[in-house]
């Protein structure tokens, strides 16, 4: 298993958050949660504009077994989403932290960032 | 409780890193790299799978070939020793027990290849058939590993390993001989649509013949294969697999397999009601499809018409990774319009383009 880039937090249900220094933040999933998907076969992601709760739903992440929900890490405004992978989703496989990521977020509140997870934590959880 | 079993391959697929899930009660490795890069390896190379889950079973006796003729719906009576013959079983209802390979080894004496997740069922069937026949059923699946070696390159990369010419061994012809110095049945055979052989050896040799392929392996471009591209493989060159395109409940001409049913040979379990269905039509077929999108139509999705009725069920569906869009195969009402049919995928419709598989050109073995 590779190491957990230092600069990223995460949550337990294996998406992490990058924060700008302007209060928004990209999402992904971890490469933990793309090496148990597997081949990734196609990543829906949401409209432009849509406002997501913290832990609410965004997409779907499908690899060849399942269609797996991916979920918002904190509350925000979507600002971008990776049109990249609709032609390429596997650079979710090749490139989680960096080509794969998903969405760009305008966080509501920028300190949320601060309660979600540690590499250090997180990497206890998928131990 | 009742764990899963495990192949002869075991600790090999496990050292090779092989991702072990349960199928059928079978621990196998549905991938160890990747299953879209296994099955392209598969379309352009070669592959190694394990298939020594699957069964198999003794037939053997003076009336081996009456019995066989009365279980099976394809002609037994046109092998010979050394041909291989794909068929179904059905119940007297025309339901499938298993579809299987029949090998004829000698007068008298047959091997039956059946499938892994039906293995005690068929011996139970066919056991129950035997009564009355003079010849025996013995399930033989223990002794044996079975190997399959598919793709373009997958003949010239045994041949090293043999000295069985393998350019006189046709499709659906089988032969005895050693692989790497192990006694097998070399069987021009396979379940991806690609040429190939499948290896029947003692179990106790599985491990000995699997690492010399890979040894071998290579300069043919060799890359191990799990169950997942198994199933992508056979999907996408348009075989049935038990329990989603035959089952209990569909038989062999809802599925069409009419060219494994052979009436003229005399009356089977089944003839009298598969007859039927022939002669007046299917209420219901087993069509395949693709979308033109990239998201997989996974079994059990309804198929809407064009009014968005439910009109039949996906039985199989994957991502071709060839075509690079989703693939399957749905069981439908035989009555609708073909082109109109469609499913909601997450909200999105998708219009399935029905199409005769094989989905890819294949070679010609």
């Amino acid at each position: 298993m590779s190491t957990l880039p230092a600069d990223l937090k995460y949550v337990k249900s294996h998406e992490w958050l990058k924060m700008a220094a302007d209060g928004t933040a990209l999402v992904g999933i971890s490469d933990y949660a793309q090496n148990s998907l597997g081949d990734i076969t196609f990543v829906q992601l949401p409209k432009i504009g849509t406002v997501l709760r913290a832990g609410e739903t965004f997409g779907v992440v499908e690899s060849v077994k399942a269609a797996s929900d991916v979920y918002a890490p904190v509350a925000g405004i979507v600002l971008e989403v990776n049109k990249a992978l609709d032609a390429n989703p596997e650079k979710v496989n090749q490139s989680p932290y960096a080509d794969g990521w998903m969405l760009k977020l305008k966080l509501t509140n920028p300190s949320d960032a601060f309660a979600l997870l540690s590499p250090e934590d997180y990497g206890k959880l998928t131990a | 409780m009742s764990l899963p079993q495990a192949t002869p391959l075991n600790a090999f697929h496990r050292a090779h890193g092989g991702r072990m899930v349960d199928f059928a009660g079978w621990d196998m490795p549905v991938q160890y790299r990747s299953i879209l890069e296994e099955h392209k390896a598969v379309r352009t190379r070669c592959g190694l799978f394990d298939v020594s889950h699957m069964g198999e079973a003794e037939v053997k006796g003076p009336e081996a070939l009456r019995f066989l003729q009365h279980l099976v719906t394809n002609d037994c009576s046109k092998l010979f020793p050394g041909r291989v013959l794909y068929t179904v079983m059905c119940y007297p209802h025309g339901g499938v027990v298993d579809d299987l390979l029949v090998y004829m080894r000698g007068e008298n004496d047959y091997l039956l290849c059946i499938n892994a997740g039906n293995i005690a069922k068929d011996i139970t069937w066919m056991q129950e058939q035997v009564k009355g026949f003079n010849c025996s059923v013995v399930d033989r699946s223990p002794d044996y590993a079975q190997l399959a070696v598919q793709g373009p390159t997958a003949a010239a990369l045994v041949q090293t390993l043999t000295r069985t010419n393998l350019a006189d061994l046709k499709y659906y012809h089988f032969t005895n001989g050693e692989v790497a110095g192990v006694p097998c049945i070399i069987s021009r055979t396979g379940y991806t649509g690609e040429d190939g052989v499948e290896l029947y050896c003692a179990s106790a040799d599985g491990v000995r013949l699997a690492e010399a392929v890979v040894a071998a392996g290579g300069p043919f471009g060799l890359e191990l294969t799990g169950l997942g591209a198994r199933d992508s493989l056979r999907l996408e060159a348009g075989f049935p697999l038990y329990g989603h395109e035959i089952t209990e409940l569909i038989t062999p001409i809802t599925a069409g397999l009419g060219w494994v049913v052979k009436f003229d040979k005399g009356p089977f379990i089944g003839s009298d009601v598969l007859k039927t269905e022939k002669e007046k039509g299917s209420a219901k077929k087993i069509v395949f499809f693709k979308t033109g999108d990239r998201r997989i139509v996974r079994a059990e999705t309804p198929v809407l018409n064009a009014a968005g009725e439910a009109v039949g069920r996906v039985v199989s569906g994957t991502l071709s990774p060839m075509i690079n869009e989703a693939i399957g195969s749905a069981l439908v009402e035989a009555a609708v319009a073909k082109d109109s049919l469609a499913v909601d995928i997450r909200g999105t419709i998708l219009k399935l383009h029905l199409v005769k598989p094989p989905f890819v050109p294949l070679k010609k073995n």
